[in-house]
């Protein structure tokens, strides 16, 4: 039995919308690209495509060097980008915004110099059974660093942290709790505000990885006040090798500094060398100027949109999907969390996700399937794999009727 | 890139109703092989006379693609030598990553059904898994053989 398709109740223009966006018109064997890929990388508008173009064409070279008037622009852009970045997720200070390589690059950076001189034997650190291998992986090399321990929260049959075990696990031992704001592999939204107070509460600091929440909804690292938050630039609109670690001051001016080169020194001699200010210490090297700048461009056309209105449509996209799929005979939804991001993971009895992708993908469907950096999940729940779709707010309800449909089609080749 | 190359009658069949499934007890070697890209998890058991594969098994769980691969395999090299295997390993790699490629198709037999993979680079780790693993059970084999 197929839904109605519901009119939707947001005011986005859809339609005009797909138009900014220039890689979501064109053919994919030979049908219109269906891109539901989006929480592994989202798609540029054109606003992000121009505004790299027009920095190499008219603006580049180095920042914080020369005197010239190419310098001073790039400069002028570079910096201005740490004013959009902390506005956007409401930091108290542009000193607080360090822009890194992305999330996985941001967690390393936690890792290393916040969490390493701090750790020993007998420490704990403390992360769920939902993270990506981004926000498990650094921290057991810190572990094996120190001799601290890496304690994992379990999660629920539904895909969501269990609390309780969480109380008993967070205590006089814990260093660090690190958590996903958002499942990348699940879609559950981790209620990380409740958590943080907890941790508070006994005095521990917090890290939030937000890769797959900044783009879906409205980030306050004061109202949520956590510690530390990572993200990466190519799931929000903007290019890759480019993310951003926010940093509560009064840490990050405690920290050494991470890595050595030029940018993050004021003066260097043999004998001496003393650190730049905050946050030029922890950007050792040439930064990558064109990709903060075309991050900055992705948060002003993110923010032109509305993230209040980007959540509500793709709830809406959400809900639609979640109906849909459940319709399809032998799908399985993995990950049902009250609250979730647009992501839907499944299994499809009989046919294996790989087979799923191929499928999907000569329908012109893009999807990811695989582990999804989320081994100790897929483990969980005892599967090998899941196909999912993601969903951003250029999509629409007609493309999830044509996943269904090619969803159908897979079943009945294989299953 | 059509489907239906890929997905050959001979392939469902197989993968809906693989052959040789299952562990085989006892045995004279075996090999897990992993496929961390998509999942697929396989265990291929050989038991031998001599040089030559008197008896083959798989399980495991992987694509369509893969079991179908393992399954057909598994037909392929019962009673062959360590060394025509090689070869036919050979003959299946060939078939599944050139266009070019001077293979047999009369010579393959059901395997030949895999031809349609080549279409679909990211898919030709599935096909070939079972093989690298069937390769290691073997070498494994006769690793153990000469420290006796």
């Amino acid at each position: 039995m197929s839904a109605a398709r519901p009119l939707s109740r947001t005011s986005l223009d859809v339609a005009a919308i797909r138009r900014d966006f220039p890689i979501l018109d064109q053919q994919i064997n030979g049908k219109p690209l269906v891109y539901l890929d989006s929480a592994a990388s989202s798609q540029r508008p054109r606003a992000v495509i121009d505004a790299i173009t027009r920095y190499y064409e008219r603006d580049h070279a180095n920042v914080h060097r020369g005197v010239h008037t190419l310098s001073q622009r790039a400069t002028d852009l570079y910096e201005g980008t740490r004013e959009i970045v902390r506005r956007f997720i409401n930091a108290r200070d542009t000193k607080e915004i360090v822009f890194v390589r992305g999330t996985t690059e941001a967690v390393n950076l936690v890792a290393q110099s916040f969490a390493r001189p701090k750790l020993g034997p007998g420490d704990e650190i403390l992360i769920s059974g939902l993270e990506h291998h981004a926000n498990i992986v650094p921290w057991q090399l810190v572990c094996e660093q120190t001799g601290a321990t890496l304690k994992v929260i379990p999660i629920t049959q539904d895909g969501e942290i269990d609390e309780a075990a969480f109380h008993q696990l967070l205590g006089p031992r814990t260093r660090l709790l690190a958590l996903a704001h958002v499942s990348n592999a699940l879609g559950t939204v981790v209620p990380v505000k409740r958590l943080i107070a907890a941790a508070k509460k006994l005095g521990v600091p917090t890290l939030l990885d937000g890769a797959q929440s900044v783009p879906h909804t409205r980030v306050d690292v004061q109202d949520l006040n956590c510690d530390f938050f990572c993200f990466s630039g190519h799931k929000m609109l903007g290019p890759t090798g480019i993310g951003v670690l926010y940093g509560r001051e009064s840490l990050l001016q405690a920290m050494p500094p991470w890595q050595g080169g030029g940018d993050m020194i004021l003066s260097v001699s043999f004998e001496k060398t003393t650190f730049n200010q905050l946050p030029w210490k922890f950007e050792a090297g040439t930064p990558n100027i064109s990709g903060t700048i075309g991050l900055g461009a992705a948060i002003e056309y993110l923010e032109a949109i509305g993230m209040d209105q980007i959540a509500a449509y793709e709830h809406e996209l959400l809900q639609y999907a979640t109906e849909r799929l459940c319709a399809v005979t032998g799908l399985r939804i993995i990950g049902t969390a009250k609250d979730k991001a647009s992501v839907v993971s499944f299994t499809l009895q009989g046919v294996h996700p790989h087979d799923i992708g191929t499928i999907l993908d000569t329908e012109g469907i893009a999807i990811r399937t695989g582990h999804h950096c989320a081994m100790p999940v897929m483990d969980f729940f005892c599967i090998p794999a899941t196909a999912r779709a993601s969903f951003a707010f250029y999509n629409t309800f007609e493309e999830i009727d044509r996943l269904v449909d090619a969803l159908e089609h897979a079943r009945r080749m294989l299953a | 890139m059509d489907l239906k190359d890929l997905y050959r009658d001979v392939i469902v069949d197989h993968n809906r109703n693989p052959r040789n499934f299952g562990r085989l007890d006892p045995s004279d070697a075996h090999a897990d092989g992993h496929n961390p890209l998509c999942g697929d998890r396989l265990t291929m058991y050989v038991s031998l006379d001599d040089d030559q594969i008197r008896d083959v098994k798989f399980e495991g769980a992987g694509c369509a693609i893969s079991v179908a691969s393992a399954s057909l395999l598994t037909e392929a090299v019962k009673g062959k030598t360590k060394g025509e295997v090689h070869a036919l390993f050979e003959q299946v790699h060939d078939l599944l990553t050139k266009h070019d490629a001077n293979v047999d198709l009369a010579k393959l037999g059901k395997l030949a059904a895999l031809s349609g993979v080549r279409e679909f680079p990211a898919r030709v780790k599935c096909a070939s898994l079972c093989w690298h693993t069937l390769h290691a059970a073997l070498e494994r084999q006769a690793a153990a053989v000469s420290t006796e």
